[in-house]
C-alpha cells in the first residue's frame, strides 16, 4: 500500500512539473549544451558549420577587439563602489524618522522605476553637446562642456554617471534601508554612553552590521556588471566612439547578430561565463572574510 | 530656534536639493517634449516652451507605429506573465511539496542554469528558433519566456515557507493534490504570486535585447525596440523622441504606483532586481 502511494506521489510530481520541465529542457538546457558544442565550430548561418576545434578560443586570446571589450567592461564596472556608496548614503538619509520621509524615499526610488529605453533616450539628449541639459547647466557656470558621448575619453564616464544616477535610489537603496533598520539600536545607545562620535558609530557599528548586505550587493553588482549594460551601449553610443564603449555583452551581440560569427560569439559567451564564475568565486572567498556579522 | 530644529531644517533642504537633482532630467524631458521642432535647437534653451506644442504627443503616433509598439508590448508581457506564473507555480509546488525520484537533482539543474549569462543561451536559442521558423513572430518571445527558473525558484522557496497544517487538513478531508494546489496553496500565495507577476510583467515590458534580435518588421516591435527604431529613423526630432519616451515611461510609473507594496516585498523575496 505504501509503495503504491509513493508511486502515485511520484507520478503527481512528474505531472505537475511536466509543462515547466519540458520548456526548461527545450529552451534552457538544450541551448546551454548547444552553446558548448557551437563554440567549437565556425558557422555563419549561410554556409554549413565547420568544426574548428579550439580555433575560436585561440582567436579570442589574440583578438584585440575582444580584449578591448574586456577592458571597457572593467572600466564601466569601476562605477560599482561609487554606486553602492551612493545607495548607502541615500538609505542613511531616508532612514531618519522625519515627517514626510516616505515622499523622499519614493522620489529617490523613482528614476530606477523608469529605467528602460525611454530613459536612455532622455540621457542621450541630456548628453547632447550643444543643446543637452548637462552642457546647458555647465554653461550657466561658464564651463564649455565636451561632447560627452562622442569623446573617446568621456564616453565611459558618461555611461558610469548615468548608471549611478539611475540606480542609486533603486533596489540597492531599499536593501540597505532594510539592513539599517535591522541593526540593534542598543549598540548605538551603548556607543552614545561611551561618547562616540557619529563617524565612529558609523564606521564601527553600522558598516560591520550591514556587511552581509554589502557583500550581497557587491556580488550581484559584479555579476551583472560583467554580463549587462547591453541596452545602454546600444542606445547611447552604439559601441563607439572608436570602440571605446564596446563592452563584452555588446561585442558578443555584434559578433552573433551583425557579423554572424555564431561559433566565435558562442565561444566568447562561454568565456564570459567563466569570467563571471571566477570573479564570483574570488569574491566569495575573499569578500566572505570581510563579512563581520 | 533650538539647534535640533536648525539641523532638521538643513536636512530637509539638503534632501530636497538631492530630490530636485534626481528629478531635473524629467523636467527637461517634459520641457523638450512640448517644444516646437525649431525651438529644440535654441541656445540658451527656454525651460518653458513658447509655443507649447501639445500636438507633439499626437504626432508621435503618426510618425511611427507607436500604437502597435505599445499594444505589442502589453499583450506580450501579459501572455508571458500569465504563462510564467502558472507553469512556475505548478513546478514550484512539485519541488516544494511532492517527493519524486530525481527531484533534487533536477532542482539543482534549474539553479545551475540561473548562473549562466543570458548571452550563452541566446545564441543557440536564436538558431533553434530560426530552424523552427519562429523568427519575426511572437512565438519566439512568448514561448521561451514562459519557462523561467527564477520564478520557479522564488515560488518554491515561498511554498516551502507555508505552514502545512491547512494542506494536511485538506488531505484528511479527501482532497486530491490538484484540489490542494488550487484551493489551499494558491490562495495562500497571493502576495508572492502578485509580486512575481509584477516583476515578470515589468521585466518583459522593458526587455530590449531579445525582441531586438528576434523581431524584424516594425509593426511587430515592442515598445523598447520601437523606440530604438524611432531614434534611428528620426534622430534629430528630439521633441517627438522625448514625447515618445515620456509616454513609454508612464505605464511603468502607473504599475509602480498601483503595486508599490510589492516592490519592497519582491526585493526581499528573492533579491529581485527592480
Amino acid at each position: 500500500m505504501i509503495e503504491k502511494k509513493k508511486l502515485r506521489e511520484c507520478a503527481a510530481g512528474f505531472l505537475f512539473i511536466l509543462p515547466n520541465f519540458t520548456g526548461f529542457m527545450i529552451f534552457t538546457l538544450l541551448p546551454v549544451c548547444a552553446a558548448f558544442i557551437l563554440a567549437f565550430y565556425k558557422w555563419d548561418i549561410l554556409t554549413a558549420p565547420q568544426f574548428i576545434g579550439l580555433g575560436n578560443f585561440t582567436r579570442l586570446f589574440t583578438d584585440k577587439a575582444f580584449w578591448n571589450s574586456f577592458y571597457n567592461t572593467l572600466i564601466l564596472m569601476t562605477g560599482i563602489p561609487l554606486s553602492m556608496a551612493a545607495s548607502l548614503f541615500l538609505a542613511l538619509m531616508v532612514n531618519k524618522s522625519l515627517r514626510g520621509i516616505i515622499v523622499y524615499r519614493t522620489l529617490y526610488f523613482f528614476p530606477s522605476i523608469c529605467s528602460g529605453i525611454g530613459l536612455l533616450l532622455l540621457w542621450r539628449w541630456i548628453y547632447n553637446p550643444d543643446f543637452g541639459l548637462l552642457n546647458v547647466l555647465l554653461s550657466y557656470i561658464g564651463i564649455d562642456g565636451p561632447n560627452w558621448l562622442g569623446s573617446v575619453f568621456w564616453a565611459k564616464p558618461a555611461l558610469i554617471f548615468m548608471g549611478i544616477w539611475t540606480g542609486m535610489g533603486g533596489t540597492n537603496m531599499i536593501l540597505y534601508l532594510a539592513a539599517l533598520q535591522g541593526v540593534n539600536p542598543e549598540l548605538y545607545e551603548a556607543a552614545d554612553m561611551d561618547g562616540a562620535s557619529n563617524w565612529r558609530k558609523f564606521y564601527h557599528i553600522t558598516l560591520p552590521m550591514i556587511s552581509p548586505t554589502t557583500f550581497f550587493i557587491f556580488t550581484m553588482s559584479i555579476i551583472s556588471g560583467f554580463q549587462g549594460s547591453f541596452d545602454s551601449v546600444f542606445i547611447m553610443t552604439g559601441g563607439g566612439p572608436a570602440g571605446s564603449t564596446t563592452n563584452l555583452s555588446f561585442h558578443i551581440y555584434r559578433n552573433a547578430y551583425e557579423l554572424f560569427n555564431m561559433g566565435y560569439a558562442s565561444s566568447m559567451a562561454l568565456v564570459l561565463f567563466a569570467i563571471v564564475l571566477v570573479a564570483t568565486l574570488i569574491n566569495w572567498k575573499y569578500g566572505g572574510k570581510k563579512v563581520t556579522y | 530656534m533650538s539647534f535640533n530644529t536648525v539641523k532638521k531644517i538643513l536636512l530637509y533642504i539638503f534632501m530636497t536639493i538631492l530630490a530636485i537633482g534626481m528629478l531635473i532630467p524629467f523636467f527637461w524631458m517634459v520641457s523638450t517634449s512640448l517644444k516646437d521642432g525649431n525651438n529644440v535647437f535654441e541656445f540658451p534653451p527656454k525651460w518653458i516652451p513658447n509655443p507649447i506644442k501639445w500636438s507633439n504627443y499626437a504626432e508621435v503616433w503618426e510618425v511611427v507605429p507607436f500604437a502597435a509598439f505599445a499594444l505589442n508590448s502589453f499583450l506580450l508581457a501579459l501572455c508571458v506573465t500569465c504563462g510564467q506564473v502558472l507553469t512556475s507555480a505548478f513546478a514550484a509546488f512539485s519541488f516544494a511539496r511532492l517527493n519524486w525520484w530525481g527531484r533534487d537533482k533536477v532542482f539543482f539543474a534549474y539553479l545551475a542554469t540561473m548562473m549562466i549569462p543570458g548571452a550563452v543561451t541566446m545564441i543557440p536559442l536564436f538558431l533553434l528558433l530560426r530552424y523552427l521558423g519562429w523568427i519575426d513572430s511572437y512565438k519566439a518571445i512568448i514561448i521561451p519566456g514562459i519557462f523561467s527558473a527564477y520564478g520557479t525558484f522564488m515560488l518554491r522557496q515561498f511554498f516551502m515557507g507555508l505552514p502545512t497544517e491547512l494542506e494536511d487538513a485538506a488531505r484528511i478531508d479527501g482532497c486530491n493534490l490538484w484540489e490542494i494546489f488550487w484551493n489551499v496553496t494558491i490562495p495562500l500565495s497571493k502576495p508572492a504570486l502578485a509580486t512575481l507577476s509584477i516583476f515578470t510583467f515589468l521585466g518583459n515590458w522593458r526587455n530590449f535585447q531579445w525582441p531586438l534580435i528576434v523581431l524584424q518588421t516594425s509593426e511587430k516591435m515592442t515598445l523598447p525596440v520601437g523606440l530604438a527604431y524611432f531614434m534611428g529613423e528620426h534622430s534629430t526630432k528630439w521633441n517627438l523622441l522625448m514625447a515618445g519616451s515620456l509616454m513609454s515611461i508612464v505605464p511603468l510609473v502607473a504599475i509602480f504606483l498601483i503595486g508599490q507594496r510589492f516592490f519592497v516585498k519582491g526585493i526581499q523575496l528573492g533579491g529581485v532586481k527592480g
